[in-house]
């Protein structure tokens, strides 16, 4: 809180810088080596990115700030900057079977991904708007080039350029956010502008509506949310998982650095928002699911429900909540690269199926894959005692002890109804007659699913770890 | 002692349904998708064999499969410790009865809520020792009888189960020390009657008599448990003991009941017996009787004649003390009691079915029970219970046997002659149906003439009515009695082949006959002074509450009237004899002279016909109502359906929103923010 400048140590960011310049490295290897190098470009950004997610743990404990107090590391930070890392990785692996193909050698798709998730750091780190305007935009552009990676796909280049205008849109939106905020205060830095912003103030209630525009646009919250299906569908699936994972954790970080640390004296203001979107949100991706028959819009429209439920602890504007959100970050992306991995596995004679109806019977044709999907499945649902219904549970507390109960009745509801459409999707692939066997899965599809799916499946089991490292994040905060 | 007698015959049970589970088991050893089958197989077959029949049949179901292994051991398990109950029962009626040692064994506390206290007891006085008596000797002897009757069923062991917990039920029911522990063993017996009315759980008729037994017992059920509440709204417990010390100061007080002020003794004593007329199956509430009929024929022996239809004769008889206090309710079970007994008869002159016949009887009997209960006179309906139990036992046995000899024929009119060919039941019929009718020195004389008196000499303003009632239906049950003899056992064959064919029964069901036979002609002289004479006092002592100087009274009734129920007798049995063996065409004639009167009888009074327009029918159509309207559209028409429809339609209605047009896209966002914008300038969403 109590602003001093902290110098301009390069210690903090060295991950970032390791990345950043690991990304270039590998750039110039990808010009030279050309696209047959693709394999082991995207098999040393793994790398990469993992020596980066060692080196952030590695970073000595406590709280770090520099760059006069716009960069700031601390449990928060180095937790969720972890789980970009790993939802990066992870998104990394599940595109292997993507980039195989002849057509689709580009190692500049590994590059992007990485440079994505410099911004992602960055943006997690954020300590002041302008830091937060580099790292989105950094993360953006590069997302906006992966969405339509897939060049000769109509639908790749449609997803690519929508998500190119609005994004543009909502950018301008948040400058402006920015511009208000910083003309009524008088200053960028989150500390600053905590001190500065005074309840009350049409300008900053203005300035805090833009600025969470924006960012409800990058978690794709209702009712910014319009891209979501439409990029969903139309990116390639391993693009999709991405976008459905680490941009996600890294928007939703920012979004509650942003209100918690920037404006905790304005929290009436921002918390009829957050309490706003996080119905529309969760009422929108619980009943339009519903009516889709591909797996990949209904996934978009499940990421903007569980974007909805995440946002209900941070309603709750307290410690409790903010530990709610991160817990619900981590299981998300869980739940969300397992599902991903089965959905990318479902081809059937090297063309891949989306349809929910070309699950049908798999629990006969391939009963271990449906097992885990299903389990995937019962635990975006919320189904105790699947690591699903703790990530809800958490953000529900905290939203009732806040005092929230029409928001927390709300969301229960919106849970009941969002439950039907993963169950049918079980149903289908349990009771319905068998549309035929699926390819074999391969092995990095496996791996992720299966641990994905462990994870899952077991954190019941032993939550102490994640839920400690939580708690610690968010105490971070305050 | 008490303890052995109880719960041996729950043992019994328990170990025959355990066979009878492991028997099943053994035979679908897949589980429901076999035992539907079978079913189904069964069904076809009791439709096949029987489509001709009216009213369905006593009926055996051919040996299509063996029975389960652990038959014999069972039979052999539930008669053994039936007649080990049995003979301690023998002994504790002399102990408690003769030797004056009344038991109050406590055996668990049951209920303790609040101020309801409940323990389970055993309560042994000289009714309850009566009662036990009773029950445990029919009882054993039905078990015995059904060794040789069931032989051909496969599901032997199920059904041991079930004679074996009626009986525990029934010695539950009448040990008990408080109303609700009477009320479980109530509402076991009515369990047990249900199993066995629907033991051949193909026939669909048997089904629906099962039903209809325990609808109509609700009924009464419903107006014994507000008694009991009532009992306990008033006195605050539902012990015996207290319930008698505390009775006397409740008269001249009035409860509300449906805004009527009513006197609280005479209520609560009306709602009681309403328990007692579904049990007893008494005029209003005896449509259920005939049916349970369907049941397999020791069952009819054993529970719908011997023991459990005399539940209610029994508890009006425990909760004297409190009859004797509200003499409104006395006069209203003696118009019930004289009513069923007349009516009964009339409608049992002129049915075919053996059975049916027997049932009539038996319900008709029970209201003589009553009339001795309204009078005042306990003993004596006690007196009547026990020599009832044995030859009603006997009579229904006999037909049994009447049935097994014919192939299950059951119609008395395709019967006749049979006396040649079975002479053992027929002996043992004459002796049933002499005592039933009351020939001098029979069992049946003895208490039903003690009735007959008790209800001249009685206090009670429809005192002359159950007299006359019942006199009259002395006649009627002389002449259906001797009708049914005659019928079966008398004239020419009608059935030639079934004749042929016909012939007596094994020793198993001989036996019981036999010891029946006997009890019918001994049970009366020996008891005679201890249930209607100068020994009441000393032999029933405080269990029950005789209404003073009756007894004293019926000793010094005018010739004439100690005569009459014998005439009355005697002009049945001519009437009988001349309709039957004189001139045969008499009936014919009568019939065909008198279609409406006859009609109106062998419709049994049209109340079947009558409850299905008052109740029946209603019920069904509240119930499609309900089912319709109320739950299919109402709730799930606004609730599951609804909902979910409503949810489609959001859906439907928000997916269109997503055009794909980036500018539509684009203006929701706008749209958003403005909104926002819009809530926060107006001050709505300020402080």
């Amino acid at each position: 809180m109590n602003f001093t400048p902290a110098g301009y140590s390069l210690l903090p960011v060295l991950p970032e810088i390791v990345l950043a310049v690991g990304a270039m490295a590998l750039l110039m290897l990808g010009a030279y080596r050309g696209q047959r190098a693709t394999p082991l470009v995207v098999a040393l950004a793994v790398v990469l990115l993992a020596l980066t997610g060692v080196l952030e743990i590695c970073l000595p404990a406590g709280k770090h700030v520099t760059f006069g107090g716009s960069f700031i590391v601390d449990n928060y930070a180095r937790f969720l900057k972890v789980l970009a890392l790993i939802g990066s990785a992870a998104t990394l692996l599940l595109s292997l079977e993507f980039l195989g193909h002849e057509s689709r050698r580009i190692f500049e798709y590994a590059i992007l991904i990485l440079i994505s998730t410099a911004g992602m750091m960055v943006l997690i780190s954020a300590g002041d708007l302008i830091m937060l305007y580099l790292g989105l935009e950094l993360m953006s552009l590069a997302l906006y080039v992966v969405a339509a990676s897939n060049r000769d796909n109509v639908k790749s280049t449609e997803a690519g350029l929508k998500y190119f205008v609005l994004g543009a849109l909502s950018s301008g939106m948040l400058l402006y956010g920015m511009s208000l905020i910083y003309g009524f205060t008088g200053t960028v830095s989150f500390a600053g502008v905590a001190a500065a912003a005074k309840a009350g103030s049409i300008g900053v209630a203005f300035g805090i509506v833009f600025l969470l525009a924006g960012l409800c646009f990058k978690v794709s919250a209702v009712p910014f949310h319009m891209w979501t299906p439409d990029v969903y569908e139309g990116a390639p699936t391993p693009v999709t998982a991405f976008f459905a994972s680490a941009p996600k954790v890294a928007a939703m970080a920012v979004f509650v650095r942003v209100v918690l640390s920037a404006f905790p004296n304005v929290m009436h203001e921002w918390q009829q928002i957050v309490v706003f979107v996080a119905i529309a949100s969760m009422a929108l991706g619980s009943f339009a699911a519903i009516g889709q028959r591909n797996i990949k819009r209904l996934m978009a429209y499940s990421s903007i429900g569980h974007m909805g439920f995440a946002l209900v602890g941070l309603a709750a504007g307290t410690a409790e909540g903010a530990q709610g959100v991160v817990l619900y970050l981590a299981i998300y992306v869980a739940m969300t690269l397992g599902s991903f991995a089965v959905i990318i596995t479902m081809k059937r004679n090297g063309q891949a199926v989306e349809q929910i109806s070309d699950f049908a019977g798999l629990s006969r044709t391939n009963p271990v894959l449906a097992f885990f999907f299903a389990m995937l499945l019962f635990s975006l649902a919320g189904v105790p005692p699947l690591a699903g219904f703790f990530a809800k549970f958490y953000v529900f507390i905290a939203a009732i002890k806040a005092g929230l109960f029409t928001l927390s009745v709300v969301g229960v509801l919106c849970s009941v109804v969002g439950a039907f459409y993963y169950l049918n999707i079980i149903k289908v692939m349990y009771f319905d007659e068998p549309a035929g066997a699926v390819d074999p899965m391969r092995i990095e599809l496996r791996t992720v699913l299966a641990i994905a799916g462990i994870f899952n499946l077991l954190f019941f089991v032993y939550p102490g770890p994640l839920v400690s490292a939580a708690t610690a994040a968010a105490k971070s905060l305050f | 002692m008490i303890q052995a007698i109880v719960f041996l015959p729950l043992l019994g049970a328990i170990l025959a349904g355990l066979i009878a589970i492991a028997g099943a088991h053994a035979r679908n050893p897949s589980g429901d998708t076999v035992e539907h089958a079978h079913g189904h197989g069964h069904d076809d077959h009791a439709h096949a064999s029987h489509a001709h029949d009216d009213h369905g049949h006593d009926d055996h179901h051919a040996p299509a499969e063996p029975p389960a292994a652990g038959t014999g051991a069972a039979e052999l398990i539930t008669t053994a410790l039936l007649f080990v109950s049995a003979a301690l029962s023998w002994i504790t009626f002399v102990n408690v009865g003769f030797l004056k040692q009344d038991l109050l064994v406590h055996v668990l506390p049951w209920i303790s809520s609040g101020d309801l206290q409940i323990a389970w007891s055993l309560r042994v006085d000289t009714l309850t020792a009566v009662m036990l008596v009773v029950v445990t000797t029919v009882s054993s002897l039905v078990h015995l009888y059904s060794v040789g009757y069931m032989d051909e069923d496969p599901h032997r062991p199920r059904f041991f189960a079930y004679l074996s917990l009626f009986t525990f039920a029934m010695l539950m029911l009448v040990t008990s020390d408080n109303l609700v522990q009477l009320f479980f063993g109530w509402e076991g017996v009515g369990l047990a009657s249900y199993l066995l009315i629907g033991f051949w759980y193909q026939k669909p008729s048997a089904n629906a008599a099962a039903i209809k037994a325990f609808v109509v017992n609700r009924v009464g059920d419903f107006g014994f448990s507000l008694g009991i509440f009532a009992v306990f709204m008033l006195i605050g417990s539902t012990d015996f003991e207290t319930i008698f010390h505390a009775a006397p100061g409740l008269t001249g007080k009035t409860i509300n009941f449906l805004g009527w002020h009513a006197d609280a003794l005479t209520l609560t004593c009306l709602l009681l017996f309403m328990g007692a007329m579904g049990k007893s199956a008494q005029f209003l509430l005896h449509t259920w009787l005939p049916d349970a009929m369907e049941g397999p024929t020791p069952v009819s022996a054993l529970i719908h004649a011997a023991t459990m239809v005399t539940a209610g004769v029994f508890m009006v008889a425990r909760l004297s003390p409190l009859f004797e206090l509200a003499p409104n309710a006395q006069a209203f079970v003696m118009l019930i009691g004289g009513t069923t007994a007349f009516f009964a008869a009339t409608i049992g002159l002129v049915q075919n079915d053996i059975k049916r016949i027997v049932a009539y009887s038996t319900c008709s009997q029970l209201g003589y029970m009553f009339v001795a209960m309204g009078a005042g006179a306990y003993s004596v309906g006690m007196f009547h219970l026990f020599t009832h139990a044995f030859f009603k036992a006997l009579l229904f046995l006999g037909s049994g046997s009447v049935i097994y000899a014919m192939h299950h024929e059951q119609d008395i009119r395709n019967m006749g002659g049979l006396k040649d060919k079975i002479p053992f039941t027929y002996v043992a019929m004459v002796i049933g149906t002499l005592a039933l009718t009351g020939f001098p020195l029979t069992a049946g004389y003895f208490s039903k003439d003690a009735i007959i008196e008790s209800a001249f000499v009685a206090q009670n303003p429809f005192a002359f009515y159950g007299f006359l009632m019942t006199v009259i239906a002395a006649c009627l049950t002389s002449f259906y009695s001797w009708r049914l003899i005659f019928k079966t056992f008398h004239g020419r064959p009608h059935d030639q082949h079934h004749y042929e064919a016909a012939h007596e029964a094994p020793l198993w069901m001989l036996v019981p006959l036999g010891v029946l036979a006997a009890g019918s002609i001994l049970a009366g002289f020996p008891f005679k002074e201890l249930f209607a004479g100068h020994g009441i006092e000393e032999f029933f002592r405080e269990s029950v509450k005789m209404h003073p100087h009756i007894i004293e009274e019926m000793h010094h009734i005018p010739a004439t009237i100690a005569y009459l129920p014998t005439v009355m007798m005697v002009v049945g049995f001519v009437v009988a004899w001349l309709f039957y063996i004189q001139r045969p065409y008499l009936p014919v004639e009568l019939a065909s002279q008198h279609p409406l009167l006859y009609k109106f009888l062998l419709n049994k009074w049209y109340f079947d016909e009558l409850y299905d327009v008052i109740f029946v029918r209603p019920a069904k159509w509240l119930g499609r109502f309900l089912w319709k309207k109320g739950d299919g559209f109402v709730i799930d028409g606004f609730g599951p359906d609804g909902v979910s429809a409503r949810v489609l339609d959001v859906t439907r209605n928000v997916v269109r929103l997503q055009t794909g047009y980036l500018y539509h896209y684009a203006f929701v966002m706008l749209i958003g923010v403005a909104g926002l914008i819009t809530w926060f300038m107006f001050g709505l969403g300020g402080q």
